[in-house]
Order: structure tokens, then sequence, then C-alpha cells
């Protein structure tokens, strides 16, 4: 919690207020047994229906002050948690904004959203009953043993004995069912996967016949949660009526040898009523302060698991300097580049050089794990080369500012992924003020005429993602998205295996006749999309085994031709 | 949702041993610890002052306080042992049913249902069934018998006041209801808004890398603020509202307990006659139930929002139980073998009604054959299994297999008759053994074994840690590739006489894709299979192509007359090798 303490600084205000608040309300509710005892010890005794008046007009006004304190700390406490939370999520996602590639390969995307939106929200909401309750309950309780200490110190003992027995009690309790509960929601995750995977592979488990056997499971898997729940349920049962055992049999205590001192004169009878209710209390608030624990241990692992991300720099420099991109001539080189992933050993990609000159079509080949994908990310600089240089734009690539870059660069990722919204949206992605003439236009040569066909052309809506589009439409509208930013680079990155081969060759012929000007960088799987590339590279095991033109490589690469050869097998003697 | 509640009562049957055990425990429980607060107050008028402590009734009191503690905690103790078992058992049940009728439903529905939906149906929503209602049932049962057990003995120690406690009430429950409507409007929008922008970071988050490719950073935190600014705001009033409800309720306590005090003292000392006589004692008591007798009011609003929320997800959970299953076929024949000769006699068939896809299609497969299916992307070759398999039913014509209509038999045995390879593999969780002995439960390991040699899988399956034992599951390490040859290694295992193959198109290593054309044409000896495909080789080599477009068969024929033909086919055919 310490690391993101200086994201308190700013409600110093609220942090003051609101405990203060709750230590009056507090203060005000322990006098009123106080209160209750004069009235019978004064009133009833003295026959004084005036006091008696008094007392409980008494009451009740500090009633109302007491309700007043509590909202004002409820107010300060919650304001002061939301907007802790609201800046630190902020923070959070702006430092991830910054890391780089290696980073968030590192953390892992699904730990990074679970800390954005979990974590977060246990951390501020750790914040809040901090300030809400970390003082009231250690202060009723403290307030509370004062109480009886000043009634009755000899009679308070038994007090003292009682409470490490009920906050042991609470430690075992909470100290053996929390593990099992992370167990409990283990095997309930095996439910969601299995509920997943009988929905995903539906059709196979009905080819198979197999859906007893998968019934049959499930039965197993619920009847295993619920032995499981059924188990911490036994362990936690104990907890309230073992705390109101405890409790109640002090109170008997508490009465025998009361009354014991009421009969030698010590205590009042109204004293022995007063000091039965501050036992309550007691025993209520250490409840309140156990569970207080267990949110704060909560929140303390959340907290930290937050700071782990802002604690950590990103390790791509920023460059200073904006592209420029020459009219003609040398676009991209590579001299002698090597790359190995952080952490990895082998090397990805070793020595790698060439040029590529303006407007120039690069083809890159290779089988899955050659390296194809990691050459791409150093283009764009997800990435910095381990050896050698990269120069784009005549300079080297470091030099730039990497927005600045990526705003020169447009990428289709191997995964076609579109974002929640409308089309529209989507092909903005790059530039929020693309002209519809420029998005239509990258639709065309993007093959992604369908949009034309949309109930709401370039307004339709895309749900999660465009579930609502096949595999081939999403894999066409981002190589639209890549385009309609104009890119002076244009990376493909395996982006067109969805498209059959008419689409595929269309989508090539388009992007030369009407982007002459753009850098086109095609990786693909598939001779037949780079056999008019003005140069191929052949990537295997991150090593280039040959380069340059589709005959060149004919006549001089082995695993190219293999390459060819067996896509082509007989049809491609006809062509 | 009288009609729901009635509808989980009836799965609480089941347990009713316990549901009766239960209300008895919390009775006996809650009446029991109601009566302490009534042996306290008496206990205490046994110690009147100096010289005038009853020890005899006193010990007589405590010894009757103490053991009425132990038999009411262990009552209170035997009632969470008893709603757990009812509430747990009736949540596994309802459980079981729903995935039982997972595996019984038509595909249609599946298909149409978004799988994110039917997932929070068997998980979240029967967990909130459980927490909600039978917890829920739980404590406004408790806390019914506190009312109505408090009131009892209020009035046994003086009808007046109580008649004012009484009428005190509505003001708790005012304050309560007033707290609830204000929050819950409130927390539904700060749950909306927490949904939102869960959303957004899974989706940008997820998608960092393109985020940064597009230098979308800037406008994503923009976006990101927004929201957030908002759910700040509406988390603030969410939590406040919500956190009044303590002090409020304490407040309208207070009063109670003050007016309570009050009359009582001044009945005490006969200040008021009405009030009739009172001890001090008493009076200690009446204040502990008065206490008691208004707190259940504030619980109960919020088990009220509880009740409703776990309704609306039973609701939810019903819904799918109350869609209908596939028909039952238990009366039709069941195909154990055939020859793989298969027809289709002017089918016709459409997803939906107003949107006519196959039309009077017919063609004929003689055992052993090849058809191919070839079309651009998206033209609806699923749709062909979908008929094969009958996960969707033809709404015309006949399909036939060795000239018997696929109707008279079962749907189990109709679908073992094919062995289906796509590819969108499915891994299911388990070992590459059970995997791939998915479809012949108790193959032996050297049959599985044979299988994987069989689809060129045994090489790599060695290289993993534990061998066949490795546990693996759709996102484990494997590539597509291999994934592939894992399915295809369960087809070899099943041996169908029909099969259903779909080419790997890209994606997959070299090695990997030669190994998966050598494993299919091992597979389809012999066999009468239909291949949607990729590869000029296979399609030149099939009996009869079918070329699909938008959904629909638009020609067929085998290659040669396809390109006699010169239409869509001989298209897509010279399309391939124009640069």
């Amino acid at each position: 919690m310490q690391k993101l303490l200086k994201f308190l600084k700013p409600y110093q205000l609220e942090l003051i207020i609101a405990p203060i608040f709750k230590l009056l309300e507090a203060i005000f509710e322990l006098f009123v047994p106080v209160i209750m005892a004069k009235i019978i010890d004064n009133g009833i005794a003295n026959q004084d229906a005036n006091y008696i008046f008094r007392m409980c007009g008494l009451i009740v006004i500090m009633g109302i002050c007491g309700l007043c304190f509590a909202l004002t700390c409820q107010y300060f406490a919650a304001r002061c948690a939301f907007r802790y939370g609201a800046d630190l999520r902020k923070a959070l996602y702006e430092h991830m904004n910054q890391l780089s590639e290696t980073e968030i390969d590192k953390f892992g995307t699904s730990t990074l959203i679970n800390r954005i939106t979990n974590d977060v929200t246990a951390s501020q909401s750790g914040v809040n009953m901090f300030v809400r309750l970390a003082t009231r309950a250690p202060f009723l309780i403290i307030g509370a043993i004062v109480m009886v200490l000043t009634i009755d110190a000899e009679l308070a003992l038994i007090f003292l004995m009682i409470a490490p027995i009920v906050g042991f009690l609470l430690y075992f309790v909470m100290h053996r069912t929390i593990p099992l509960y992370a167990k409990n929601q283990k095997k309930l995750d095996i439910i969601a996967r299995h509920t997943g995977e009988n929905l995903d592979g539906i059709r196979v488990i009905r080819a198979f016949s197999r859906q007893k056997q998968e019934v049959q499971k499930f039965q197993d898997e619920c009847a295993d949660l619920e032995r499981s729940m059924i188990a911490v349920g036994k362990i936690s049962a104990v907890l309230n009526p073992l705390t109101f055992m405890i409790m109640n049999l002090g109170i008997v205590a508490v009465l025998w040898f009361g009354g014991m001192h009421v009969d030698t004169g010590r205590l009042s009878q109204g004293d022995l009523m007063a000091f039965t209710n501050y036992m309550t209390q007691i025993l209520l608030a250490m409840v309140v302060l156990a569970n207080l624990i267990v949110i704060l241990t909560k929140a303390q692992a959340s907290s930290l698991r937050v700071a782990e991300i802002l604690e950590t720099p990103s390790s791509m420099q920023n460059g200073t300097e904006l592209p420029e991109v020459p009219d003609s001539g040398e676009i991209l080189s590579f001299r002698d580049v090597s790359f190995s992933y952080a952490g990895a050993g082998d090397k990805a990609l070793e020595h790698i050089s060439f040029t590529l000159q303006k407007g120039q079509t690069l083809g890159i080949i290779g089988g899955t794990g050659s390296g194809k994908s990691t050459l791409a990310g150093l283009i764009s600089r997800s990435y910095d080369a381990t050896e050698g240089e990269i120069c784009i734009f005549g300079k080297n690539i470091k030099n730039y500012q990497l927005k600045a870059l990526h705003r020169k660069i447009g990428t289709v990722p191997q995964k076609a992924v579109l974002f929640t919204g409308t089309v529209r949206e989507n092909l903005q992605f790059a530039d929020e003020h693309i002209s519809d003439a420029d998005m239509w236009q990258a639709v065309e040569i993007a093959q992604a005429d369908f949009v034309n066909t949309l109930q709401y052309g370039l307004d339709t809506h895309l749900v999660q993602g465009g579930r609502n589009l096949s595999g081939g439409q999403k894999q066409r509208l981002t190589i639209a998205r890549a385009l309609a930013g104009k890119p002076d680079v244009l990376i493909l990155d395996d982006s067109m295996s969805a498209l059959d081969y008419a689409t595929d060759a269309r989508l090539r012929n388009a992007l030369h006749t009407q982007c002459d000007g753009m850098t086109k960088i095609i990786i693909s799987q598939r001779a037949t999309s780079l056999m008019t590339a003005d140069w191929i590279l052949v990537l295997d095991d991150g090593i280039c085994v040959g380069q340059g033109t589709h005959e060149s490589l004919m006549q001089t690469c082995d695993i190219y031709q293999e390459i060819y050869h067996s896509q082509m097998q007989s049809g491609g003697k006809k062509s | 949702m009288k009609a729901t509640i009635a509808r989980i009562l009836k799965y609480c049957r089941a347990y009713w041993g316990y549901l009766i055990l239960t209300v008895l425990c919390t009775f006996i429980g809650i009446s029991l610890s109601l009566i302490v607060p009534v042996m306290i107050g008496k206990a205490v008028d046994y110690a009147v002052g100096a010289n005038q402590v009853d020890f005899a009734g006193l010990g007589k009191i405590a010894l009757l306080l103490g053991s009425m503690i132990l038999v009411s905690s262990l009552f209170q103790f035997l009632e969470s042992l008893f709603i757990n078992k009812l509430a747990f058992g009736t949540v596994k049940d309802l459980r079981s049913e729903l995935t039982e009728k997972l595996e019984e439903m038509p595909v249609s529905y599946i298909d149409g249902n978004a799988r994110g939906d039917m997932m929070a149906r068997v998980i979240s929503d029967i967990e909130i069934v459980s927490d909600g209602l039978l917890q829920g049932f739980a404590q406004l049962f408790t806390g019914i018998v506190t009312i109505l057990g408090t009131l009892i003995f209020m009035l046994t120690i003086n009808v007046k006041i109580t008649v004012i406690v009484v009428l005190m009430t509505p003001l708790s429950l005012l304050a309560a209801a007033k707290i609830t409507a204000l929050s819950h409007n409130a927390f539904q929008r700060q749950s909306k808004l927490r949904g939102d922008i869960g959303g957004f970071t899974e989706e940008l988050v997820g998608s960092q890398k393109l985020v940064k490719a597009f230098a979308y950073e800037e406008r994503a935190e923009k976006r990101f603020s927004v929201m957030n600014q908002e759910l700040a705001e509406a988390g603030l009033k969410a939590t406040f509202f919500s956190s009044l409800s303590n002090p409020t309720t304490r407040f309208v306590n207070g009063l109670i307990y003050a007016a309570v005090g009050t009359v009582g003292a001044l009945g005490a000392i006969g200040a008021l006659p009405w009030v009739g006589t009172m001890t001090v004692g008493s009076l200690a008591s009446f204040l502990a139930f008065s206490n008691q007798y208004t707190k259940p009011f504030n619980e109960i609003s919020g088990v009220v929002a509880e009740l409703q929320n776990a309704v609306s997800c039973a609701q939810r959970v019903f819904e799918v139980l109350d869609t209908p299953s596939e028909p039952d076929d238990s009366q039709c024949e069941v195909m154990h073998s055939c020859q793989g000769e298969l027809e289709c006699k002017d089918v016709s068939f459409s997803y939906l009604p107003e949107k006519p896809l196959i039309q009077h299609f017919s063609m004929k497969a003689q055992p052993g054959q090849k058809i191919a299916i070839v079309g651009p992307t998206g033209c609806g070759k699923s749709t062909i299994i979908n008929l094969l398999l009958r996960f969707y039913e033809i709404q015309d014509g006949e399909i036939l297999i060795d000239g018997r209509s696929t109707r008279t038999f079962t749907r189990d045995s109709l679908r073992n008759q094919f062995g289906m390879v796509l590819q969108e593999t499915w891994i299911f969780t388990g070992t590459v053994a059970e995997n791939i002995g998915y479809g012949k439960p108790g193959a032996s390991r050297e049959e599985i074994m044979q299988a994987a040699k069989a689809a060129h899988a045994h090489g790599f399956i060695k290289r993993l840690p534990n061998g066949y034992d490795t546990v693996i599951s759709d996102i484990s390490g494997l590539s597509q590739g291999q994934k592939q040859l894992l399915c295809i290694a369960r087809i070899m295992l099943t041996n169908p006489p029909m099969l259903i193959l779909d080419e790997a198109t890209s994606s997959i290593d070299l090695r990997t894709e030669h190994r998966i054309q050598r494993a299919f044409e091992t597979l389809m000896q012999g066999k009468t299979s239909f291949v949607i495909a990729h590869r000029l080789s296979t399609i030149q080599n099939a009996n009869l192509i079918l070329v699909m477009r938008d959904g629909n068969i638009i020609e067929q024929g085998s290659h040669d007359e396809l390109i006699q033909k010169d239409g869509f086919y001989a298209d897509l055919y010279q399309s391939q090798f124009a640069g």
C-alpha cells in the first residue's frame, strides 16, 4: 500500500476529516449506555421524571449528531477512495500505454487487464473501508475497555480473558476458510472451462455421440464442487454460533461476579447493565475488525500488484526526431540485424540484411516460427534489434519519436482484431479526421466492398469486435483500416490467410496499381501471394536462407522451390 | 416472479428434510437467543444494590442462561449446516440439469446465443441464485422469527410500550426503502460503467500492439479518462447512498431506544400510570428486545433486493431449461454401419425463412468417392456439415444413405458414420491420449498410438514432456497444425465410413502441412469423403465438385465439366495464377 500513498496525497483533507467525524460518532455511541445507566440509577432511583426526559432528549440529540457525523465521514471516505481509484486507474492505464511490447509480453495482457480492473477496485475499497472503519472499530474496542475498566477493573478481567479467545477463533476460521474458498473458485473455474469447451465443441461431441459422458463429467464436477462447498460451509458455520456462545457466556460470568460486586456495594445496578452492554459492543466491534483485516489484506495484495506495474519502466527509448519520408530512393534497410527476445536464449533472427526502395514490395516467406512476424515487429519498432542497425526513411529507427513513426507505418496484424464500434470508428483508428472518401477508397483497395451491403454502411455497428462478420471479412477490414491512414509503409503480417486465392490476387493487384508510392511488406505462407514482389526474403528458423526475386529464388533457393512446388503441385503446370 | 420462486422451491424438494430441519433449528436457535436478554434483565433484577443480591436466584438464572446459550448456539450451528446442504445441493442439481440440457439442445440454439452469455448462465447466474435466493430465504426466515419472537417477548413485558415500538417501525422501513431505492439506481449505473470500462480495457489492452501501431494511445487515454471520471462519480454516489443505511437505521433505532427508555423509565417510577409497573430489569430486557426487533427490518430490505436479483438470474437459467431439446429419436433405428453411398434429393434449406439458401439441391456420391467443396471465404461450407450430420434439419427433400432416408435413423448413430476434421480444431483439457481416444471410449494405448502414427502425430507427441500423458488444452502450446493432426488421429481411431475434411490453408508450417495432407490421404482410402478444398490437386482429383457462393450451391460437376461450363468455378480457377 505504501507505494501507492502518493495517490492519496491530493486527498489529505478527506483523509483527516473522515476519521475525525467517525471518531466523534463512535464517542457519542459509546456514551449512550452510560446515559441509560444514569437514567436507571438517578432518574428511576430518585423518581425524577424531569431527569429522565432530559437524558432521553440527550440521547436523541446525540443520535442526530451521530447521524450527521456518520454521513460526513461516509461522504469524505467515499470521495477520497473513488477519486484515489480513478487517479490510480488513469495513471495505470497511461503507464501501460508507455510500456513496450517486451514488458507487455512479460506481464501478459490478461494480467494487465485484471490489474486495471479488479486490483484497482480492490485497492479502492480497501481505502474506503480503511478510512471508515480503521478508526471506529479499534476506538470502540479501546473506548469500551476504558469504560469497563473505570466501572470495575476487576470485572473487566473477564473481558480481557474472552477477547483473545474470540480473536483466535476469528483468526482460525479465516485462516482455514480463505484458502478453501480459493479452492472452490478453482473448481468453479473447471466447470466454466468445461462449459466453454462443450459450447465450442458441440459438433464434435455430437458427431462422436459422447453427450452422456459429458453429462457424467459435468455431474461429477458439480458434485465435487458441492462437496467442497459444504466442507468450507462446515468451518464457517462454526463462527457465528461460537462467537455468540463465548460472548454470552462471558456476560453470564459478568452477571455472576458483577452480582457479587453489587452485593458488596462496589457496583450499582445500572453499572452492571452498562457493563453487559459494553461487552456486546466490544465483541461486535471485534467482528468488524476481523472483517476489516481480511479486506485490507486483499487490498494490500492488489495494491502491490498495481504498484508492480507502475514501477516497471519502459525499456523502449523514445527518440526526438520526426520522420520525413523521402520522395524516392531508399526507404528501409536492415544492416546485419539480429534479435533475441528478452529472456530467450536463442536468437529469433540472425544477421538479416536487405534494402528496400520507395514503392517496392517486399515479400517474406517461411514456416511458423521462422521469425517473419518478429521481423515485422522490428520495422514498426515494437522491439529493438539486439545487434545491427535498422534505418527507415534515411535515419536510424531509434532517432524517431515512436508515435510519429507509428503514424507513418500501417500494420495489419496476423489476427484480425476489430474494435467494438462502427465500421467508421474502426477505419478511423489511425486518425479521427480521415474522410469518408478516403475510407471508401481504402475499402475498395482492401476488397472489402461488402461494407456497401451492410445495413448501415460505414455506420454499421460491429458486435464484439466483429463477431457478426466472417473471418475473411474481418481480415479485409483490418487491411482497409491500415490503408485508410495512408501510411508510407504498409506491413501485412500473414493477413490474407482467410482470403481465397481470387480475392487475394485482386487485393494484391489493387495494392500494386493504386498505392504505388507506398512501400509494402507482405508476409505470407503462400508462394503465390509473393511471386510478384520486388524482393523476397526466405526465412527458416530465424535465418535468411535466400533472398531475391521469384525467378532468381527459383534458381537458387531449395527451400523456396520446395514451398512453391508443394503449393502448386499439378495445378502449377496449367499456369 | 411467483412462478419462478415456486419453481426454485421445487428444486429444493429433494432436500425437503433439510428444509424442515433448517426451519426447526432456526426457530429453536433464534427463540432461545431472544430469551437471553430477558434472562439478563432478570439477572440484573436480582442484583438490586449492596447486600440486596439474591445469589440463589442469580445462580439459578445464570445456570439456566448458560444452558440456553449452549443449546441456542448448537442449533444455530446446525441451522447453518442444514442450509448449506440445502443450498449447495439445490445448486448442484440445477447446474447439473443445465449442463445436461446443453448436450441435448439443438445446435441452432447454441449457434444463436453468445458463448459468453451461455457461460454466464451456467456459472455466475447460478451462483447468484445460490447466494441470493437460498441464503436470502434463510435471512428472511431468521428475520421473521426474530421480529415475531421479539414482539411476543415485548408484549409479555409491556403491551403499551410494545405498541409504541410497533408504531415507530414504519419509520425504520421507510428509511431503509428510501435508501435502497436511491442506491439501487446508483449501483446499476456503477455496474454498467464498470462493465463498460472493463470491456474497454479488455479490448484495448488486449490489443495493445495495435493501439501502439496506430498511435492510438492518446485517443484511447482520452476515452478512458472520460469513462473513468464517470465511474468515479457514479461509484461515489452508489457507495455513499448505500453507506447511509447503517447510520440511518442506527439513528432510527436510537430514536426507538430513547422512546422506550423514556416511557419505560417513567413507567418504572410510576409517572405514567397507563404504562403499568416496570422493573429496572424488565426495562433492560425491553430495551434489548427493541434493539433486536428493529434490526431485521434493516436487513430485509437488502434481502428483497437480493431476492429480486436472484429471481431474475433464475429466470435466465429456466429460460435455457425451457428451450425444446432435439426431438426424441430413441424409437428410430440405429445405424450400425453403412456402405457410404450418399444421395441428396431435392434438398432445400435456409436458416431464416425469409432468406432462402439451398434450394432443390440434388447430388449422389458413390461409396469411396471424393466430393470437393470449393468457394470463396464465407460461402457457407459449414452448412453442408450442418445438414449431413443433422445439426440442422433440412426443410424439404431427403438425404439418403445407402438408399434410406437419414431421418429413419437415430441422430447419434447417423453422426457416428461420419468423421469430421475441421480447421477450427477442438481440443479439450485432458491428456493427449484422452483427446485422441475421445470417440472410442476404452481404446487401448496401443490403438491410440497406432492412430497417432497413422496420422503422423506420433513424432511430435513423443517429444511432449509427458508423451501421450501430457495434459493439453486449446490454449496450450500446440500449434494449429499439431492440433489438427490430433483431430485426424481421433478419426483414425474410430474409422467411420464417411468423412468431412477441411483442408489446411495457411498458418501452418510446411512440414506439418505435408503431414496433414498425407494423413488425409491415408484416411480417405475407400471412404466417401467431403473435402472443403483449398488445393488444386484435391479439387482436380475429386469425383464431384460442389461450388458454393453466398451460402448456396451454385454449380456442380467434375473439374473438366466445370471448366467447360466457363462459369464461376472457371473464373475462380483461372484467378489463382493471376498476378
